[in-house]
């Protein structure tokens, strides 16, 4: 019994429990006083101290900082972790991608490489992940990628395994130690929030370009889900199970590692599934840092606006992405089921596995000097694929460029215009104090200060009108993202067939680099805003209706059963029991939905949205406007970061009320 | 004081900033609510002070929040006490350090929860196993004791199943196997049969007091249900907002209720087969026959209820060797018949 509950139940013929206390106003009218009132200074003051900063200009600021971090990189530490990462990569690389001199070919060849990974995905899994892993491959070769895809698979696989090594030790940190989970988790939503481009900046900084840099951004930015998965599924154990097993006397050790781990195990293993999606979902953006991969083709395709040349790696990248998936998920759920005593005949098993080792070590033995085995015979089917491409996209966008075009000026000018107008055309004063006062009334005290810290932030890194720019575009996107989020979030709790149609697209769509959906969508709206809104919901609405699908599947089917039982409409059952019960899981997924949406701004800075992206990419370009990319990557951090605190400030609430 | 198994004294649960400051003071003396009121903190468990005898069945009773689930954690030390002492095995806990405390759970004490604590992902016996696991027993040892104990409590055959494969109750049989396979000197129990449907209830009790004849182990029983005090329990404690407000035998209880609190409580227990000869008995007068049958003072009415009405006259009544009363069939019709007055 907690504290909490001890005065919760009251006995009958006590004084009845205290009425909560009412709030006196509700939290939407207090924002929308605000914000009339934040309208009414506004046009009085408009165009007046807005800090708006030309697209070439720097401040002092700007050039000390470009100062700072050219002296930052090139010491004895980054050349270390350099050198180390080169010679595992470049070994991997000459083992399976690469041509290793003398021989035109790698160590083993295509047949070697695809005979074992068939293998692997047996081993792990079972035989039809193992059809799933040879038909892949097959593809990586067929389409003509062959080089690059296990150039690919090399950085993913170094990067994992890294995120891995790194990642475990601190989620068990997190669920042993509450300290550490606290300070943890702040680091983790900094490296989260942080777009990857910003990371970029910093790894390019540090460790120049190649291989190394390419590992570490793509480690910085798949760490998170393992530790954070892992690590709170350690933490929440259920409590019952820890009293209980803790009245036996066990250890912290013990407790950790006959308790706390076997019971997170299958969440561990979901958070190593994130990590391998995280990891894959940057290979385009390495290629920014000249890594090896599937990333390089379709960052060529984007620059010459050449879809079909694009889509066909792009496609690849989802391709593995869908494989390893499988392939993680697969296995997950083989080692429960052996874990649990069942399923199958484990020496019988292990006797085809032997067995299968013949055929494997044949194939792996041919391909090392059969040519034909070694390199993937030559094929034509990429580049048709590619024209056919082309050919569809041209006709698609001309039959749809009207409609298109009026729900693009619908949104241009029915939100996203006045919305900016008032966010960015304010003094710069005004402003910071409007949103300071609606992060109070939305997020309560505890939003205060960060939000407080954060405005600061980003008035003093000078960026202020492209940081409100940015700010205005990711709450336009995150209140569509809601919108879709809502509709296909309920209807695929409510029925399990739209659950089983939509899921593999959303899964799709988060395996897709950015990259490949831009170009299409750039096609269809031109270099806008809009096209940068558009990409970020593409990219940001599958994590949120996952989300909201699963707080409302997530609704106690007793209470749902009991409102069915005194006659609720659908629309009754949806808007009075699911939704309010879910409210969680909504707060959660826009939390989500607008971190998602401001990892892609700089994304959206490459196709016309300009501001904070536009000066990252700028900066990354040019060494002498790099002190202005670095402050405004870390002004798109401070946003991300306020906007955090403030919805989790908010969820908190939620959830107290 | 003789040698007793679990000795409690002046124990003290205050949830809340500077709960440890309140003791002591004249704020100690406020109810519940009011020093809710003043101070922000809740008392879960005040001044509690009881002995339990070896091999004893202490049945610790009261309604949702009294406290009795925070008092039986602190015994423990699941939930930290802020004051007081509790004495088990010689060694007070409340002064033990962390390995002390850690060897009385593995080798002195273990507790059944309301519901259940298994663990998911291991299979009936390796939950059975646990404790001597912690405690560092061979896995071949621990298998052995834990397929014994699994038979003991009727679970032979399941040692393979997993928990979510198991009804409540069989559930709530491997967490008392696996409380029993360390062969504790104390066995706590935590409200265990509560989430258990009324017949499965019946049965597990019924379980309880077979294992208790079987091995005599002392026990502290955490209820609800008085019904279930009144069964399973030598002495019943009754808690209420944290307090003792009485311990004794179950027909003390019912016949010598402390307060209204207790009376109303009692009052729909069926009398007879709680109430002793000794509670009805009257002081010995001419009627009873020198020859009349003799039955001790703690016989419960309801069984002796058929001697008494087959005798023609009353019955006497001995404790320890001594007349000291008498009944009739008007007394124990009293009882069985009026049960309502």
């Amino acid at each position: 019994m907690s504290a909490s509950t001890l005065d919760r139940p009251v006995e009958l013929g006590a004084a009845p429990p205290e009425p909560e206390p009412k709030k006196r106003i509700p939290r939407w009218v207090g924002v929308l006083a605000a914000i009339v009132v934040w309208i009414l200074v506004w046009s009085f003051t408009k165009g007046h101290n807005t800090l708006y900063l030309a697209g070439l200009d720097l401040t002092d600021l700007h050039v000390k900082l470009a100062k700072l971090g050219a002296g930052l990189g090139n010491n004895a530490f980054t050349d270390s972790v350099n050198t180390a990462i080169n010679a595992i990569v470049d070994f991997l690389s000459k083992l399976v991608a690469l041509p290793s001199a003398p021989s035109p070919a790698p160590v083993i060849g295509w047949l070697g490489v695809t005979a074992i990974a068939t293998w692997v995905g047996y081993a792990l899994a079972n035989w039809r992940i193992a059809v799933l892993v040879l038909a892949s491959f097959l593809s990586f070769g067929i389409f003509g990628f062959w080089q690059d895809s296990m150039g690919l698979l090399v950085v993913t696989f170094v990067s994992v395994v890294l995120a891995v090594l790194l990642g475990l030790p601190l989620a068990i940190l997190i669920g042993v130690s509450k300290r550490a989970a606290t300070v943890i988790t702040l680091l983790l939503d900094l490296l989260q929030t942080m777009p990857t481009f910003v990371y970029l900046i910093f790894v390019f900084i540090l460790f120049g370009i190649g291989a190394p840099a390419a590992v570490i951004c793509t480690l910085a930015y798949a760490l998170p889900p393992i530790v954070r998965i892992s690590g709170f599924a350690i933490r929440d154990t259920n409590p019952g199970v820890l009293e209980a097993t803790d009245s036996y006397g066990q250890s912290t050790w013990q407790r950790l590692v006959k308790v706390q781990v076997p019971m997170a195990r299958k969440t561990i293993i979901l958070g190593l599934n994130q990590t391998i999606l995280a990891a894959l979902s940057m290979a385009i953006i390495a290629s920014y840092v000249n890594g090896p991969g599937l990333g390089k083709p379709v960052l060529a395709a984007l620059t010459q606006n050449d879809f079909g040349r694009g889509l066909v790696p792009g496609m690849l990248i989802v391709l593995m992405g869908i494989m390893l998936d499988r392939l993680t998920t697969a296995a997950s759920e083989r080692s429960e089921l052996i874990a649990r005593g069942g399923g199958e005949n484990v020496k019988r098993r292990r006797v085809i596995l032997g067995a299968l080792l013949v055929p494997v070590a044949a194939a792996v033995w041919y391909s090392t000097y059969a040519l034909n085995a070694a390199v993937f015979p030559e094929s034509q089917l990429g580049t048709n694929v590619a024209n056919a491409a082309n050919k569809w996209m041209d006709a698609t966008v001309a039959s749809l460029s009207g409609p298109a075009g009026a729900l693009k000026d619908a949104i241009t000018y029915g939100l996203l215009n006045p919305m900016q107008a008032l966010l960015s055309t304010s003094p710069w004063w005004l402003s910071f104090a409007a949103i300071l006062i609606i992060g109070l009334i939305i997020g309560g005290r505890k939003a205060l200060v960060p939000t407080l810290i954060c405005l600061l932030g980003l008035r003093l890194l000078d960026v202020w009108f492209d940081s409100m720019v940015v700010l205005n575009m990711t709450l336009v996107a995150t209140l569509l993202v809601m919108v879709l989020a809502l509709f296909f979030g309920v209807w695929m709790a409510r029925s399990k067939r739209a659950d089983l149609i939509i899921r593999p697209i959303l899964d799709a769509g988060q395996t897709i680099p950015a990259f490949v959906y831009l170009i299409p969508v750039l096609a269809l709206f031109d270099s806008t805003r809009f096209t940068a809104i558009v990409a970020a919901i593409v990219y940001a609405a599958p994590a949120a209706i996952k989300l909201v699908a699963d707080g409302v599947r997530g609704v106690n089917p007793g209470t749902v059963e009991a409102g069915r039982s005194v006659g609720q409409t659908t629309w009754q059952e949806i808007t009075k029991v699911q939704l309010p019960m879910a409210k969680g899981s909504l707060v959660l997924a826009t939390n989500q939905g607008l971190l998602y949406v401001l990892a892609m701004v700089v994304i959206g800075g490459l196709v016309g949205a300009g501001a904070l992206g536009y000066d990252v990419i700028y900066g990354l370009a040019h060494q002498e406007a790099s002190g202005k990319g670095m402050a405004a990557g870390l002004s798109i951090v401070l946003l991300g970061v306020m906007i955090d605190r403030i919805t989790r400030a908010a969820a908190a609430r939620a959830g107290a009320d | 004081m003789t040698e007793s198994a679990l000795h409690v004294e002046h124990l003290w649960k205050i949830f809340g900033p500077r709960a440890d400051r309140i003791i002591g003071t004249p704020d100690a003396e406020l109810s519940r609510s009011a020093l809710k009121e003043k101070t922000g903190n809740v008392v879960g468990v005040k001044d509690v002070s009881f002995d339990v005898a070896p091999g004893e069945v202490f049945v610790v009773m009261g309604l949702s929040g009294s406290g009795k689930s925070t008092l039986v954690r602190l015994l423990t030390r699941l939930i930290e006490p802020t004051a007081g002492s509790v004495v088990m095995n010689g060694q007070d806990m409340t002064a033990a350090s962390e390995a002390q405390l850690r060897d009385l759970r593995r080798n002195h004490v273990s507790m059944v929860f309301q519901h259940f604590g298994l663990l998911p992902h291991r299979s009936v016996i390796d939950n059975v196993a646990y404790g001597l696991e912690v405690r560092g027993v061979s896995k071949k040892d621990r298998r052995a004791t834990a397929a014994q104990v699994t038979e003991l409590v009727g679970l032979k055959g399941y040692e393979k199943s997993y928990p979510d494969q198991l009804s409540g109750g069989m559930q709530q049989r491997v967490g008392l196997a696996r409380a029993l396979a360390g062969d504790p000197d104390l066995l706590l129990f935590d409200e265990p049969f509560s989430a258990l449907d009324p017949l499965i209830r019946r049965d597990m009790q019924n379980e309880v007091i077979r294992l208790h004849r079987e091995l005599g182990k002392t026990m502290v029983f955490i209820t609800h249900d008085l019904a279930e005090a009144l069964k399973l329990g030598d002495r019943v404690l009754i808690m209420r907002d944290g307090e003792v407000v009485q311990i004794g035998r179950p027909d003390e209880v019912v016949g010598a209720p402390a307060d209204d609190y207790v009376r109303e409580f009692v009052s729909d227990v069926p009398k007879s087969h709680v109430l002793t000869l000794k509670w009805v008995m009257r002081p010995v007068s001419d009627e009873v026959g020198a020859d009349s049958p003799v039955l001790p003072a703690h016989t419960v009415v309801r069984e002796a209820a058929r001697s008494v009405l087959a005798n023609r006259g009353p019955v006497r009544v001995s404790e320890d060797g001594k007349i000291v009363g008498m009944v009739d069939d008007e007394d124990i019709l009293r009882v069985v018949v009026a049960e309502e007055d």
